[in-house]
């Protein structure tokens, strides 16, 4: 269903700064892919990815958003002028579908194309049938899932006939299942277009069978590394494993494990509607509980109830006389806010729900200020933390501005701040690059030795399979099988 | 409130399938009618005309009930206050006629507000009152990330207070804490409107040249009529209320 065929894609010494930045994005690209090619695009965070795909997307403007070098082109032209021939799907599902029903969306790209309305609806039905879509054009795009709201985007980059396929992390935010899905949809879709494609993707084992070409962008510029996947793992693997790439076939260290010491927090015949039926779950001091199980299967909501966030409707829950002192005979639920932080650390899904200052040192201090911790110990902490999550040149920076793994390394340790002999977290390596990957199990690993009790809800296999001495499996809010040591 | 923003609530029968922009047009001449008429037979005559064409037109009673009873209930303190607290000569006249004009002027609005679909809404403003569509649809889009808002809302407290802050009793304390939240919230929302507005965009939504519609949307004599008998229901119930000597201009 192309037309066309596959984009050329040439850049020389091209570069750009985005409006408002001291130093480029990118800067002296060299790059030269092949109508119909596959490329693979890998980098530390801040190589300039994102910012290349836009530019071939035709979505940077020198005359507002920034200023550019050298040359780009798609099939010789301006990439500005060469649009039509670009089909750009981005990591965010939530923010990328734009109507209401499913056929509607894939339609809304081909009405701004200008597209005779005769062709858009067999255009459209074409294109949901190649990404495998389940529904009818009238779904209902808000009760998709994470993965299936990616493919009905896919479905919409497909409609328009690319010439050049631009993939930006399609699956980063979407739970394993649904990103397996969408890798199936994707392969699907190169098979019915000769079009050329450009993915960037940190999960890279997943993503070998689709691809010709590793590229390699180096942070300081240019190109470090092009070639098959082999030769360029070969020679720069680890290099790339260091700067977070999820290099294939690396080893993620040995397990670890600790025997469990009294319990901390347990509860009984929790039920919470909608969500959880009758579970009951104990934590220990000085282990590692994995929650596991589907989306909807009641994680979060059991990581909530335990973290006396929320009241369940019935069954206790209750804390040990040494985690909760005089409130060992009330839910956590009803502790107050101050000494529930000092006992239970909880860590969300998004860090950003989380943050209450300007300043990241800030943000570290907040909680052993409020306890009322000396100026002194405070400032000690805080730069012993910072230290140790590599955070010392962004001390000042305002925490809704860092990265994606800066943020939740942030955020786990802002829980931690206030000592809290429980550690919750919700999908603490959701998304993340292998480098905050092993920071993170270095972090809570720190915690368990020092006596810790920490639950995870997790999808992430690696994290339970390193980590936890015990996994709790849920499935539509039961327990779905007894607890299994490791 | 996720239906009421996505889908349209009552989406059978007659009158669901008319334009859009007529049924709104067809309203907002019933609300002008009972608006300016003071006395309370008229708008009570326009109300009950609009009842039972409604029903004609295929709307359930129970889902205006079910999603109006604030109204109901407004419509009904309304007229308690004017007839505790009215200095009119006839108090009860008076509360009746604020009672029934108010509605007179809600109910209709509401039913047929149940009945458009925000997609179609959109459609038909792009493609007969000429709002320019860059408008319309961004409007639309989101639109779609207002029910996000109320979860995120949930969410923001909850961490807050998993980080040790709660408001308690303090109004201090309590207006605090919700700018916090609502500082929170914003950026979150800033930031998705940006991303959407990117991937919007990237699907050519920023080109200036012509646009195409997928889902043209027609005006049928059907919608003729109903705008055409809505003008005519108002005069006829204007005309009734002459004939018995109860109108009164508002």
């Amino acid at each position: 269903m192309i037309s066309g065929g596959g984009a050329r894609v040439r850049a020389r010494g091209w570069g750009w700064r985005h409006a408002g930045r001291r130093s480029p994005a990118v800067r002296g690209l060299d790059l030269d892919i092949e109508p119909g090619e596959r490329i693979l695009l890998l980098g530390a965070s801040g190589a300039g990815k994102s910012t290349l795909l836009a530019a071939l997307a035709g979505l940077l403007d020198p005359d507002h958003s920034g200023e550019a070098t050298g040359e780009l082109t798609v099939d010789g032209r301006d990439p500005r002028t060469t649009r039509d021939r670009s089909a750009l799907v981005l990591q965010d599902p939530e923010t990328q579908l734009v109507m209401a029903r499913a056929g509607d969306d894939v339609a809304f790209g081909l009405e701004n194309r200008a597209v005779p309305r005769e062709s858009i609806w067999p255009r459209v039905d074409a294109a949901l049938d190649a990404v495998g879509f389940p529904y009818g054009r009238t779904h209902r795009t808000d009760q998709l899932s994470g993965g299936e709201q990616q493919r009905l985007a896919l479905a919409g980059a497909l409609a328009l006939e690319p010439g050049l396929l631009l993939l930006d992390e399609p699956t980063a935010n979407v739970d394993p299942g649904g990103a397996a899905v969408v890798r199936q949809a994707i392969r699907a879709v190169l098979g019915s277009t000769g079009a050329t494609m450009v993915l960037v993707e940190h999960r890279v084992a997943e993503t070998l069978d689709m691809i010709d070409r590793v590229v390699v962008l180096e942070p300081g510029g240019g190109v470090r590394a092009s070639g098959t996947p082999s030769d360029v793992f070969t020679a720069h693997g680890e290099s790339l494993a260091a700067e977070g790439v999820w290099v294939p076939d690396l080893p993620l260290g040995t397990p670890r494990r600790s025997a469990p010491g009294p319990d901390q927090l347990r509860a009984e015949d929790v039920t919470v509607d909608p969500g959880l039926h009758g579970v009951s779950a104990v934590l220990t001091a000085g282990e590692v509980v994995a929650v596991t199980g589907p989306n909807g299967a009641g994680k979060s909501t059991l990581a909530g109830v335990l973290g006396g966030l929320r009241a369940p409707e019935s069954g206790t829950v209750r804390g040990s006389a040494d985690l909760a002192g005089p409130d060992a005979d009330v839910p956590p639920h009803r502790w107050r806010a101050p000494a529930l932080a000092a006992r239970i650390g909880m860590v969300f899904q998004d860090p950003e729900h989380q943050f209450l200052t300007a300043r990241v040192r800030d943000e570290l201090a907040f909680g052993p200020r409020r306890r009322g911790a000396p100026d002194g110990d405070v400032a000690r902490l805080v730069d012993d933390l910072l230290d140790r999550l590599h955070l010392t040149g962004l001390a000042n920076a305002n925490p809704f501005t860092l990265s994606g793994g800066e943020k939740r390394r942030l955020s786990v340790a802002t829980a931690l701040t206030t000592s809290p002999p429980v550690l919750i977290l919700d999908e603490p390596t959701f998304g993340q690059d292998r480098r905050t990957w092993l920071e993170l199990v270095d972090l809570l690993a720190a915690h368990r030795s020092d006596g810790g009790s920490i639950l995870i809800a997790t999808h992430d296999t690696a994290l339970v399979e390193v980590l936890a001495d015990r996994v709790l499996p849920l499935d539509a809010g039961r327990v779905a099988a007894s607890e299994v040591a490791r | 409130m996720t239906m009421a923003v996505t889908v349209a609530a009552v989406d059978t029968g007659r009158l669901a399938r008319a334009n859009p922009l007529a049924k709104i047009l067809a309203c907002f001449v019933l609300g002008i009618g009972a608006l300016l008429s003071g006395d309370p037979v008229t708008p009570a005559l326009i109300l009950a005309a609009a009842l039972g064409c409604l029903s004609i037109g295929g709307i359930n009673a129970r889902a205006v009930v079910r999603r109006g009873w604030p109204i109901l209930l407004s419509a009904a303190g309304l007229g308690a206050t004017t007839l505790l607290f009215g200095d009119s000569d006839d108090p009860l006249l008076t509360a009746l006629a604020v009672t029934v004009r108010v509605l007179a002027v809600a109910l209709p609005g509401l039913a047929v507000l149940l009945t458009i679909d925000p997609t179609d809404l959109a459609d038909s403003l792009v493609q007969h009152a000429r709002v320019p569509a860059r408008f319309a649809y961004a409007s639309l889009a989101a639109l779609r990330l207002v029910p996000l808002l109320a979860l995120e809302w949930q969410t923001i407290t909850a961490a807050r207070r998993a980080r040790g802050v709660e408001a308690g009793r303090s109004p201090v304390a309590r207006l605090r804490l919700f700018w916090s939240v609502a500082f929170t919230l914003l950026v979150g929302a800033v930031r998705r409107g940006t991303r959407l507005a990117v991937a919007m965009d990237a699907r050519g939504f920023d080109s200036t040249g012509p646009r195409t519609v997928a889902r043209p949307q027609r005006v049928r004599p059907s919608d003729i009529a109903l705008l055409f008998g809505s003008l005519v229901l108002v005069a006829a119930a204007v005309a009734a209320s002459l004939a018995l000597g109860t109108y009164e201009f508002f």
